[in-house]
């Protein structure tokens, strides 16, 4: 078994920053009780302004200005830590989040999949980069060692219990993950690396120190096992972006939508399904939020696919009011059955299937908007075809007369004297058993402009003419 | 002397313009369906991924006389035939008669906006053979967009427009005006050639 452990050290600020498209505005993170708040991180643009994390604000206030402030919000990091189980899911079914800020993922029995360790992590980190989160990595072959590992090392990969120990032997005795005050107690009994404590007898070390001592250095060398509890994927999706200002625009909408997007996406590639439906709630500051459903013809999982889709609808929509949070559901996790091609296919090269674009259009012109063309076995013309892509319907068998291939969705009054009738009349008599009866004689007219028409009597208001279609 | 030129491949390649076409040249590769047409288009039918436009003396005047046999060529292709905001209710029975696979058509409903949206999405994408679009009002800058959408897709791009446009300049590769009266064909512009000064008698519908 070979553990990875990716530690994300400054998650609560990535998270932060992730949600905002200015990352060279200075910008600091605020924890602490109201009576004396303190910077808990500060980005570059801050830093460079002067402001350290530990800084109490009175004093941030009074070395710089200009500066932005966000409130550290715990359950935003529970929300991204969860989407990066779900994202490391996709490369091992055993992943942890025993550490805070950490993830714990079993990786041996993946590299048959995934190749080398080395592609494996470059993977990793190009797609945290994707994210905006930075990391440190670490493979050793066991999880607490892997955690510990990476308190010092970056990059570090040693594949055998023996290398491990020899890696962890080297390790300064405060990184080791021992609490406070015994890796205290060790330093000043000159003990500097863990080295040092391992060369001590056990029983004399039991008899100092509690037991979780030697309990945590057994784990930390493989002796004895770390229970962790898995990461479970769970059955819907639910994600928010909390906005600090009101939003009123479609614009202002578009950038965290494309975070929960892409948030979704990656939930999807690790559940390995799709979705079909998607509810994007605006909550407001006041009343009702409002809902926007976006429904899929098939199941998608492509994150720029989804965005555009979604994107379409949320421009048709009027919003009623200012917009405080995004919110997007999705509940139901179709399979995900990636479209195939064939490799000889002439239009092999072509950038967008007809499914992706009849979404597009969909998406922007009405969820009716595209139709196909059916055949609909019946003699009355406005009855013989179908809008709906349906199966292909039986035709009539050989028509008796000539049929106009446009119609008229209304049919249109004829003036007398603007037209000459060709030919005999057809009767058309049918349809009574619906209640939407016709008798019929149907004309095959030119007008003076030299159109050639078809216009119909009704037998029961004889002498007025009804253009119905035009043989074109 | 230079090297030996081939003067049939000259002659393909269209370096050299002949006056005067007498042989019968070989099927092109998106034929009309009309001999007598396809005799007079230097591409021996319509231009491959262009634009073409169709000016109409009215809508209805004999457009889908026109089209269907190439419609119904693509559909029994099994390649995808699009039609954006036809004018009037395309009438299933009438275009199956005339050869068109209806599975293979979709029929898009497009406010006059957005038409031209619509139809250079289509023909972008290519996973369209044909698209075929009534805009209701285009200028010069938007038929060179859909002209330049088709080019991508490698689609035919149809436009179908009044016969009142036909003074105004069209970046089209193939311009056919359809006369109610006489019933007739002509050739108003055609890349790659001359527009044939003598205009086509059409076969009608509807006798």
């Amino acid at each position: 078994m070979l553990w990875a452990c990716i530690v994300l050290p400054q998650l609560a600020l990535d998270t932060v920053l992730r949600d905002r498209d200015d990352p060279h505005t200075p910008l600091v993170l605020l924890g602490g009780p109201t009576q004396r708040r303190v910077l808990q991180a500060v980005n570059g643009a801050a830093a460079a302004l002067g402001l350290r994390a530990g800084q109490s604000l009175t004093a941030a206030r009074a070395l710089a200005d200009g500066f932005n402030c966000v409130e550290a919000d715990p359950a935003r990091i529970e929300q991204v830590e969860q989407m990066l189980a779900a994202w490391a899911y996709g490369y091992s079914a055993q992943v942890s989040l025993h550490y805070p800020r950490t993830l714990l993922l079993e990786v041996g029995s993946s590299l048959q999949l995934f190749g080398s360790w080395a592609q494996v992590q470059a993977r990793m980190r190009e797609q945290l980069q994707g994210f905006g989160l930075r990391q440190r990595i670490v493979l050793a072959a066991n999880p607490v060692a892997a955690r510990m590992l990476a308190n010092a090392h970056d990059g570090l990969a040693v594949t055998t219990p023996e290398q491990t120990r020899a890696a962890l032997a080297q390790l300064p005795i405060e990184r080791s993950g021992l609490p406070g005050e015994v890796a205290e107690a060790f330093a000043r009994m000159g003990l500097r690396r863990v080295q040092q404590v391992l060369e001590l007898p056990r029983e004399a070390l039991a008899r100092r120190f509690p037991a979780s001592v030697q309990l945590h250095l057994d784990q930390l060398l493989g002796l004895r096992r770390l229970p962790l509890a898995f990461y479970e994927p769970p059955q819907r999706f639910d994600a928010f972006v909390e906005l600090n200002f009101d939003v009123e625009s479609h614009e202002a909408l578009l950038f965290p939508l494309r975070r929960l997007i892409a948030d979704l996406a990656v939930f999807l590639l690790g559940r390995d399904c799709g979705v079909q439906r998607l509810d994007l709630h605006l909550e407001h500051a006041q009343g009702q939020s409002t809902l926007l459903k976006v429904g899929l013809l098939s199941a998608e999982r492509d994150a720029g696919l989804l965005f555009e889709l979604a994107r379409g609808r949320l421009e048709a929509l009027r919003i009623p009011a200012p917009v405080r949070k995004l919110r997007l559901q999705v509940d139901d996790l179709p399979r995900f059955v990636p479209s195939h091609q064939g490799l000889f296919d002439p239009r092999a090269a072509q950038a967008q299937s007809w499914e992706q674009l009849r979404e597009r259009l969909r998406a922007r012109l009405g969820d009716t908007a595209v139709n196909g063309l059916s055949v609909h076995s019946d003699h009355r013309p406005e009855q013989a075809w179908r809008s709906a892509e349906a199966a292909q319907g039986l035709a009539l068998g050989p028509l008796a007369g000539q049929r106009p291939g446009w119609l008229l969705a209304d049919p249109q009054k004829l003036a007398p004297s603007t037209f000459t009738v060709l030919g005999q009349p057809e009767r058309i008599e049918s349809g009574w058993w619906d209640g939407s009866d016709v008798r019929r004689d149907y004309f095959r007219i030119e007008t003076r402009e030299g159109l050639r028409g078809w216009a119909y009597q009704d037998i029961a208001q004889p002498g007025q003419l009804w253009l119905q279609g035009w043989f074109a | 002397m230079g090297a030996v030129v081939d003067l049939e491949r000259l002659l393909e390649q269209r370096q050299v313009w002949r006056g005067r076409q007498t042989q019968v040249r070989p099927q092109g590769l998106q034929p009309t369906g009309h001999a007598q047409l396809d005799q007079q288009l230097p591409e021996g039918g319509w231009p491959v991924a262009a634009l073409s436009e169709l000016l109409l003396a009215s809508a209805g005047c004999g457009e889908l006389h026109l089209l269907w046999p190439t419609l119904a060529r693509l559909t029994s292709e099994r390649q995808r035939v699009v039609l954006v905001a036809p004018p009037f209710i395309p009438y299933a029975p009438a275009w199956l008669a005339a050869g068109v696979d209806l599975r293979w058509l979709a029929v898009i409903d497009a406010s006059a906006q957005e038409v031209l949206w619509a139809a250079e999405q289509c023909l972008r994408s290519g996973s369209c053979a044909a698209v075929l679009c009534w805009p209701a009002q285009a200028d010069d800058r938007a038929l060179r967009r859909l002209q330049v959408a088709a080019q991508t897709g490698n689609a035919l791009g149809i436009a179908c427009r009044p016969l009142q446009a036909a003074g105004n300049p069209s970046p089209a590769a193939l311009r056919i005006a359809i006369d109610a009266r006489p019933a007739q064909w002509r050739v108003l512009k055609c890349r790659g050639g001359q527009a044939p000064s003598t205009p086509l008698a059409r076969p009608r519908q509807g006798r």
